[in-house]
């Protein structure tokens, strides 16, 4: 075997392009293994760990985080030779082409394209975290509405950018947003959903997706879904894309019920927000996750209803906007029930834990909440408590949650919804562990996600469940699956191959989460 | 609060980062603009966010480059540079760039300081020139600093007659001296009999009938001439052959009227007749002029000066007061006249690169095809070159308009925050001069200033902004 590397010194991909471009080049013929990474400290860490790197490797030698580092190991100097060129060809292709005349080339800039196209209206942002807020500004300054997706903006840059939107009439949303429906139109993570009455303003981006699903499920649509961004409601931001996104709600003629999501707020934020809410006149249903609300906290009115998980609160707006209560095969029903049941009589004495791998952090906190009222503590690298977080976040103690599309994970690397090996690395730890009883994962569908996730998971759960077999262990894997038909991989499909793996299926994550709670041993049994 | 329109209209979507969010779109039926982003120089994430979002920074460019693009300059007169140019003693030698001492210059540029000593007669041969160096007789400044500028070496001695420009506008003067023509000549370090000969003729006869011409003609807008050049093939640094055609039009007629003999006018014509580059020094004044219009405002980014001694490459911002942020002159990438290669290159010298600070030059290459074949690129390539200039430059600036790009006017006013968010360097299209003294030019090409220059300044900058809340 032979291995070659190449730096292009100040040459920019996003992980996204790059780990496409990785795949292509290791499914070269005679190529073993490939690479293409930016040359950052923790990827090159990772290429020593997977071997591509030697454990002495001078690191000046391989560049520094904006040069872009290609590694390829081949049988021959063929092989490598092409691959190289694969690689220059599909860099180059990315690099907006050399041919042609200079009108073709793609805008090097925010400010450069907004000058070419003046009918622009809204940036989608998606630059690593530390650039993020000099693009979103730039965005405000040239009049457009902004989705901002990078995360790892500061505080103060993103109460900068909010006051800079609303003196000049524009909506940011985010920083973090992963996720908004405008005018029918999914940006970020977002899932066909028909269009409709209920309108949806969410501080969580998967809140947001499982949300609209559910309401898509129950036959009806979403008007608008806006996003917030994570940190909009701390006491700092003072939710202002929420108030914002909430006017725009109240007076939008499509929308006749109002969905607010987040995760707890600040207090005096929360009052502010439910104050609004309740001035306006249409129905609003709150969610704020794992807080306690009740009707003494906010001010009363009678079109403003709380929710505490996000099931609730699809099943609300659904009520309120005049559809079936009932969403599609989502009650616990005796089937289901008795299917839990038997899963956990077929528990070896020693497993005892159910193991939640989540891409969508507020996916995680909603199963975190229905796991806890019956399983009691839930170690999380995002715990509902504080003292139930996880020393280390690469390794599960007791029953435990994990986002994996949390910053620690993330930095560098593809969201767990779009590349999928470092979930299915820790779904094959978490199988050989013999303590584990119930796995549990979400798989989110829709636009910008994984263009067939099940075809990557469903082997991984097959395979584990096999060899748990194998060692005795009967593991029950749950599936939390949001999305919708129409989403580009299809829901049924995705769940047919997820069945046929073995794995028990919901559509409802807080139904996923009970059915985990219900398989696994009875508190007392810890 | 958000606008009502925004809701309901289509949307018009500009990506900027990852692309499979593009790719959704389209799956969806919309057209998204694909930016081709690219992380800022050296990732000063922090600093960019420090100086993009200070609305002081915006106002003063805003008004800095207004000022750098109202400036008239006007050629006035031509006079011995110890009579108008502040500061300028009998042991002062002016040079191009940044402030540089003797033992750093490079040999181009010792050579011409050696050619004006002997020149000034304030040593009789090489060798009691650079005694007198040595023992700290000579006063070297920049140009920059006396509201001067010279090409190449841009050796500037006392009797020397220099252009006067003047800015009614702002009340500004600036100052250049006489281009000698190609060849062996002193701003390329030559310094010998024949180059100290044309010297005093140019002293002795040029300068006065230059002079008396000008002042007969009551002077001469010396911007229309420059946007007249643009039209017709000059980007008015490499190629000054229009403008320096339609000088000795505009003169010619003075000339004659103010004649002492019509054997000396016709020497004087047939001398700028002879060099292609006459207008260059003239063309350098006004954008001296106007660059030093835009300089001391507050705050500002804007790029004020920029300019090469051949062996530091130096950049002024107009918020950031007199300091020079320098870097290592570069080596210019270009096509070599026969006989000479990359090995015989001397690094990027001269202060006319003052031509790209207020958007001719390099920046306005669209207009000047014909350069593209001499730096060895092709028409399309200049445009190129134009094209990405707006993106680091605040202002267009509709009196030099570019008739390939549909008259838009010039890209004007470099703003150094841009500079460092698109790591786009401005490009410089310039000669290359040899690096021994006297040879001259042995080629010509692009080059760009060092990136340092501008991530120095933007960390100042944004010091600046952050202490002063």
């Amino acid at each position: 075997m032979i291995t070659k590397t190449l730096v292009r010194r100040n040459l920019y991909a996003d992980s996204v392009a790059l780990m496409q471009l990785s795949r292509a080049l290791t499914a070269l013929p005679e190529v073993e293994d490939a690479a293409a990474v930016m040359s950052t400290a923790a990827n090159r860490e990772l290429l020593q760990q997977a071997g591509l790197l030697g454990a002495d490797a001078d690191p000046g030698e391989f560049g520094g985080p904006n040069d872009l580092l290609i590694i390829i190991r081949a049988a021959t100097d063929a092989a490598i030779e092409a691959a190289l060129l694969a690689a220059e060809q599909g860099l180059s292709h990315r690099a907006g082409g050399e041919t042609g005349t200079v009108a073709q080339q793609r805008p090097r800039s925010l400010e450069q394209a907004a000058r070419q196209q003046p009918a622009l209206n809204l940036a989608l942002i998606s630059v690593p975290g530390a650039y993020a807020a000099v693009e979103a500004h730039q965005a405000l300054l040239a009049g457009l509405h902004v989705l901002l997706f990078s995360d790892n903006v500061s505080l103060e840059q993103e109460v900068a950018l909010k006051m800079l939107a609303a003196e000049r009439g524009l909506l940011l949303m985010g920083p973090d947003c992963g996720t908004a429906i405008i005018n029918g139109i999914g940006l970020g993570f977002a899932n066909a959903v028909p269009r409709g009455s209920i309108g949806i303003a969410s501080a969580s981006g998967t809140g947001l997706q499982q949300v609209s699903c559910l309401i898509a499920h129950a036959g009806l649509g979403i008007s608008q879904a806006i996003g917030t961004g994570g940190r909009d409601l701390s006491q700092a931001v003072g939710g202002r894309t929420m108030l914002a996104g909430l006017d725009l709600l109240q007076q939008d003629p499509e929308t006749s019920v109002i969905i607010l999501l987040s995760k707890p707020p600040a207090p005096e934020i929360a009052q502010r927000v439910l104050e609004r809410a309740a001035q306006g006149s249409k129905p609003t249903v709150v969610a704020f996750l794992g807080s306690h609300l009740d009707r003494s906290v906010g001010p009363s009115a009678a079109h403003l209803h709380l929710a505490n998980t996000l099931s609730s609160a699809a099943r609300l707006a659904v009520q309120l906007a005049g559809g079936r209560v009932v969403l599609e095969n989502e009650s616990l029903t005796e089937e289901i029930r008795a299917a839990a049941q038997a899963a956990k009589a077929a528990l070896s004495p020693e497993q005892r834990y159910v193991r939640g791998l989540f891409s969508g952090g507020t996916l995680c906190d909603e199963a975190m909440l229905v796991l806890s009222q019956r399983l009691g503590p839930i170690a999380s690298n995002i715990p509902l408590r504080p003292e139930w977080a996880l020393t280390n976040p690469n390794q599960s103690q007791g029953h435990t949650a994990i986002d994996l599309g949390s910053d620690e994970f993330t930095v560098g690397r593809p969201h767990p919804m779009i590349d999928a090996g470092l979930r299915l690395r820790r779904l094959a730890q978490e199988a050989r562990d013999p303590t584990t009883a119930v796995l549990l994962l979400d798989i989110v569908l829709g636009y910008g996600a994984h263009p067939d996730p099940a075809a990557e998971i469903a082997p991984a759960i097959q395979e584990a469940r096999k060899e748990a077999a194998q060692a005795g262990r009967n593991l029950a894997c749950i599936v939390s699956l949001c999305g919708t038909e129409q989403d580009p991989q299809s829901l049924s499909r995705q769940r047919e191959e997820l069945q046929r793996a073995g794995a028990l299926v919901f559509t409802e994550n807080a139904l996923a989460a009970q059915v985990a709670a219900e398989s696994a041993p009875a508190k007392r049994s810890q | 609060m958000a606008e009502r329109g925004f809701l309901g209209s289509r949307l018009e979507v500009v990506n900027v980062g990852v692309d499979l969010f593009a790719d959704a779109l389209t799956a969806q039926g919309l057209e998204p603009v694909r930016v081709e982003w690219q992380p800022p120089a050296q990732g000063m994430g922090t600093e960019l966010w420090a100086t993009l979002s200070d609305p002081r920074i915006d106002a003063a460019n805003e008004r800095a480059v207004q000022r750098m693009l109202s400036a008239r300059p006007k050629l006035v007169d031509v006079c011995p540079a110890s009579e108008v140019v502040p500061g300028m003693s009998r042991q002062t030698i002016l040079h191009a760039g940044p402030p540089i001492t003797w033992e750093h210059m490079c040999g181009p540029l010792r050579g011409a300081v050696i050619g004006a000593l002997l020149y000034e007669g304030l040593a009789q041969n090489e060798v009691e020139a650079v005694a007198r160096i040595e023992r700290g007789e000579i006063d070297f400044s920049s140009c920059h600093h006396h509201q001067a500028v010279g090409p190449m070496a841009g050796v500037m001695s006392s009797s020397m007659p220099v252009y006067i420009l003047e800015d009614e506008v702002h009340g500004r003067q600036s100052f250049s001296t006489l281009n000698e023509g190609l060849g062996k000549v002193l701003r390329y370090g030559a310094n010998s009999p024949e180059v100290l000969q044309r010297l005093r003729w140019m002293r002795d006869v040029l300068g006065p009938a230059l002079g008396r011409a000008i002042r007969k003609a009551g002077g001469l807008d010396v911007k229309p001439l420059t946007a007249q050049a643009l039209q017709m093939g000059d980007e008015c640094h490499n190629r000054n052959r229009a403008a320096s055609a339609i000088l000795i039009r505009a003169l010619a007629p003075f000339l004659v009227e103010t004649s002492q003999s019509p054997e000396e006018t016709a020497s004087v014509l047939r001398f700028m007749a002879g060099n292609e580059h006459f207008y260059l020094n003239i063309s350098m004044a006004c954008c001296k002029a106007s660059a030093d219009a835009a300089a001391g405002e507050p705050f500002s980014s804007l790029v004020t000066a920029m300019a090469r001694n051949g062996t530091e490459f130096g950049v002024r911002v107009s918020g950031l007061g007199e300091r020079w942020y320098t870097g290592p002159a570069q080596n210019v990438r270009g096509l070599y006249f026969s006989g000479f290669s990359d090995a015989d290159a001397n690094p990027d010298i001269g202060d006319s690169t003052i031509s790209e600070t207020v958007g001719i030059g390099g920046f306005s290459m669209a207009a000047a095809p014909a350069i593209a074949q001499f730096i060895g690129g092709t028409p399309a390539d200049a445009l190129r070159a134009t094209l990405e200039m707006y993106d680091i430059t605040l202002a267009e600036d509709s009196a030099m308009a570019l008739p390939p790009l549909d008259f838009r006017g010039a890209p004007t006013g470099i703003d150094l925050r841009k500079v460092v968010h698109l790591n786009r360097l401005p490009v410089i299209n310039t000669g290359i001069a040899h690096r021994l003294p006297g040879v001259g030019q042995v080629g010509a090409g692009l080059v760009e200033p060092p990136l340092a220059c501008f991530t120095q300044s933007l960390v100042d900058l944004a010091a600046l902004v952050q202490k002063n809340p």
